[in-house]
C-alpha cells in the first residue's frame, strides 16, 4: 500500500508530457511540451523545426519565377494566395500591369482556395472534437474544389499556377461552368455545417468561452486572418490594403468580438458565406485577353527592397524581397501568419484542460510547414 | 431554478443532438450521387483531366521524331536539377555540324511539377503526361530518358 502522503505529493506534482511532434491533432510534426498540474495545463511549450527546409534560404540561389513553386510549399493549404503574393510584390516592383483577365482568375482562385481551406479546417476541427460524420462531409465538398483546380491548374494542392506576370496557362473553357454549379450546390450544404457542428452542444460547451484572448492580446501577439477577427481586431487585408480585385467586389469583414474559440469558428464559417458573395460577383465577368503580361525572359529586379502582403486563408502573408539587382533574390523573407497565432498558445490554453487544447489547437487552424518554413 | 436550467440543458442538447442526427439521416436514406470513387476497380474507365500534371513527356510523332533541339532551357529553368540534357554533335546531308539530343534525362523523384520546363521551351517539346501511379520499389526506375531510342529532330523546327 502506498501511503496517503506520497499519493498527495505526487498529485501536488507538476508533471511534463509531450504532445507530438507525431500526434494527430497537432496537424503536423508539432511539438507540444505541456506541463501538467492534474489535467489542468499550466504551461505550453511549442517547439518547432522538425519540417524546417530552409525555404527563404533556398530563395536565394533561385530565380523569381523558380521561387513560386517553393511558396506553395509554406501553406500548402492556401497555395493560391501564397503563390499571389510572391508574384504580386515581384509585379510591384517591376511596375507591370496584368492583364485585367488575370485579376478576375486570380481573384477567382484565391477565394476558391480560400473556401477549400476552410472546408478542411471544419473537418478537421470537428475531428479533433470527436465529430467524425464532419470530417467525411467537409473532405466531399472539398472535392468539387480541387477538381476545379485539377481542371485549370494540373494539380490539386500544390498547384504553382501563377507566375509573375500572370498565369501558367489559360483556365479551362469549362471552369466558370463548374464554378457556378459548386456555388449553387455549396450554398445548399453550408447550412447543413451548421446544423451539423455549430449548433451541436457538445461542441459549444467545448468551444464557448476556452480559449480566451483579447483584441489587445490578439494585437500585440500579432494574431491575424480569422483568428485576430475572433478578438474584433479588424485585420482583414482584402479590405484594409486591396490588391487585385478586391476593391471592386462588395464583401463583409466578418467580425466577432468574443476572442474565445466559438468565435473564431464562426469567423471561418461566416467567411466561407462571403468568398461565394465574391466569386459570385466576378465569375460572369471575366473579360477576354491574354493570361499573362509580357515578361522578360530572365527577371532582374531593381535594387531596392519590397514588400507585398496579402490575406491567406489562416492571416497575413508577407513577402518581403531585398533585391541587389540581380535575378535573384539577395534576401528574401516571408512573413507566416501561423508563427504569430502559434505563438499565443501558452495564453490561450493556460488553465484550462488539456482537453481543451486540442480544441484550442484547432480552432488557431496551424499548418506546421508554415510555421517551420 | 438550478434544476429548471438543469433540465433545460438536457432538453436542448438533445435536439441539438436530434438536428445533427437529422442531416446524417437525411443522406442515409437518399444516397443521391455517390461521391466515392472504387479507384482501383474504376482504372481502366479513369480519366484524368487534359491539363492534369502527371509526369513530364517528351511527344513523339509516328515516324519517331520529337521537337527537341537540345538548347537546354529547360534544364535551366528547373528549380531542383530534374532535368539533364546530354547533347551531341550531328553532322547532317548538307555536311554541315549541328547540335542534336543524345539523351534527355528526366528524373522523376526530384520534380516538383512546377511546369517551368514546359512553359519555357521554346519549340514546345515538352508536354505533361497522364500517368499518375508512379509507385516503383527501386528508385533508379524513376530516373528516365524522354527522347527514344532511335528519335530523330522533327523537320522545320529550329
Amino acid at each position: 500500500m502506498i501511503e496517503d502522503t506520497v499519493i498527495g505529493s505526487i498529485e501536488q506534482q507538476e508533471y511534463t508530457i509531450n504532445m507530438g511532434p507525431q500526434h494527430p491533432s497537432t496537424h503536423g510534426v508539432l511539438r507540444l511540451v505541456v506541463s501538467l498540474k492534474g489535467e489542468i495545463v499550466t504551461q505550453v511549450k511549442p517547439h518547432l523545426g522538425y519540417i524546417h527546409r530552409g525555404i527563404e534560404k533556398m530563395s536565394e540561389s533561385m530565380t523569381y519565377p523558380q521561387i513560386v513553386h517553393l511558396t506553395d510549399r509554406l501553406d500548402y493549404l492556401s497555395a493560391h494566395i501564397n503563390n499571389h503574393a510572391l508574384c504580386l510584390a515581384v509585379e510591384n516592383a517591376l511596375q507591370v500591369e496584368v492583364p485585367e483577365r488575370v485579376k478576375y482568375i486570380r481573384t477567382i482562385m484565391d477565394e476558391l482556395n480560400r473556401i477549400a481551406s476552410h472546408q478542411l479546417w471544419w473537418c478537421s476541427f470537428g475531428m479533433d472534437l470527436g465529430a467524425l460524420t464532419c470530417f467525411f462531409y467537409g473532405l466531399r465538398d472539398r472535392e468539387y474544389i480541387l477538381d476545379i483546380f485539377e481542371e485549370s491548374c494540373g494539380s490539386r494542392l500544390l498547384h504553382s499556377y501563377y507566375t509573375p506576370g500572370g498565369l501558367m496557362k489559360d483556365i479551362h473553357p469549362g471552369f466558370q461552368k463548374r464554378v457556378k454549379d459548386f456555388i449553387k450546390y455549396f450554398r445548399k450544404v453550408l447550412p447543413e455545417y451548421d446544423q451539423l457542428l455549430t449548433g451541436n452542444v457538445i461542441m459549444q460547451e467545448r468551444t464557448r468561452g476556452i480559449g480566451n484572448i483579447t483584441k489587445e492580446e490578439a494585437i500585440s501577439y500579432g494574431f491575424t486572418g480569422p483568428s485576430g477577427r475572433g478578438s474584433g481586431f479588424a485585420c482583414d487585408v482584402r479590405k484594409h490594403h486591396p490588391y487585385a480585385l478586391y476593391d471592386k467586389v462588395d464583401f463583409q469583414e466578418v467580425l466577432y468580438h468574443e476572442g474565445d474559440s466559438l468565435a473564431r469558428y464562426q469567423v471561418r464559417i461566416g467567411e466561407m458565406w462571403e468568398s461565394m458573395k465574391i466569386i459570385e460577383q466576378l465569375i460572369d465577368n471575366i473579360p477576354e485577353g491574354d493570361y499573362s503580361a509580357k515578361m522578360k525572359a530572365v527577371i532582374k529586379l531593381p535594387e531596392g527592397e519590397y514588400y507585398q502582403r496579402v490575406e491567406a486563408a489562416r492571416g497575413e502573408f508577407g513577402v518581403y524581397i531585398l533585391s541587389d539587382g540581380g535575378k535573384t533574390p539577395y534576401r528574401l523573407k516571408l512573413r507566416s501568419p501561423n508563427f504569430s497565432n502559434l505563438s499565443a498558445i501558452d495564453l490561450l490554453a493556460r488553465n484550462f484542460k488539456i482537453a481543451d487544447l486540442i480544441a484550442i489547437g484547432g480552432s488557431l487552424d496551424l499548418v506546421i510547414p508554415d510555421i517551420d518554413r | 431554478m438550478n434544476v429548471i436550467g438543469y433540465i433545460k440543458g438536457i432538453i436542448k442538447g438533445i435536439i441539438s443532438l436530434i438536428k445533427g442526427m437529422m442531416v446524417t439521416g437525411h443522406y442515409f436514406v437518399h444516397p443521391g450521387k455517390i461521391v466515392t470513387q472504387q479507384y482501383p476497380e474504376n482504372r481502366k474507365k479513369l480519366e484524368m483531366f487534359t491539363a492534369f500534371k502527371g509526369e513530364v513527356t517528351m511527344p513523339h510523332n509516328e515516324a519517331n521524331e520529337h521537337k527537341c533541339t537540345g538548347c537546354g532551357i529547360c534544364e535551366m529553368n528547373c528549380p531542383n536539377g530534374s532535368i539533364e540534357v546530354i547533347t551531341k554533335t550531328e553532322v547532317n546531308e548538307e555536311g554541315k555540324k549541328k547540335r542534336a539530343i543524345d539523351k534527355h534525362i528526366y528524373h522523376l523523384d526530384m520534380c516538383t511539377f512546377c511546369e517551368l520546363c514546359i512553359k519555357t521551351c521554346p519549340s514546345n517539346a515538352l508536354a505533361w503526361g497522364q500517368e499518375f501511379e508512379h509507385a516503383v520499389f527501386d528508385r533508379s526506375k524513376l530516373t528516365k530518358v524522354l527522347n527514344k531510342p532511335g528519335s530523330k529532330l522533327m523537320k522545320g523546327v529550329e
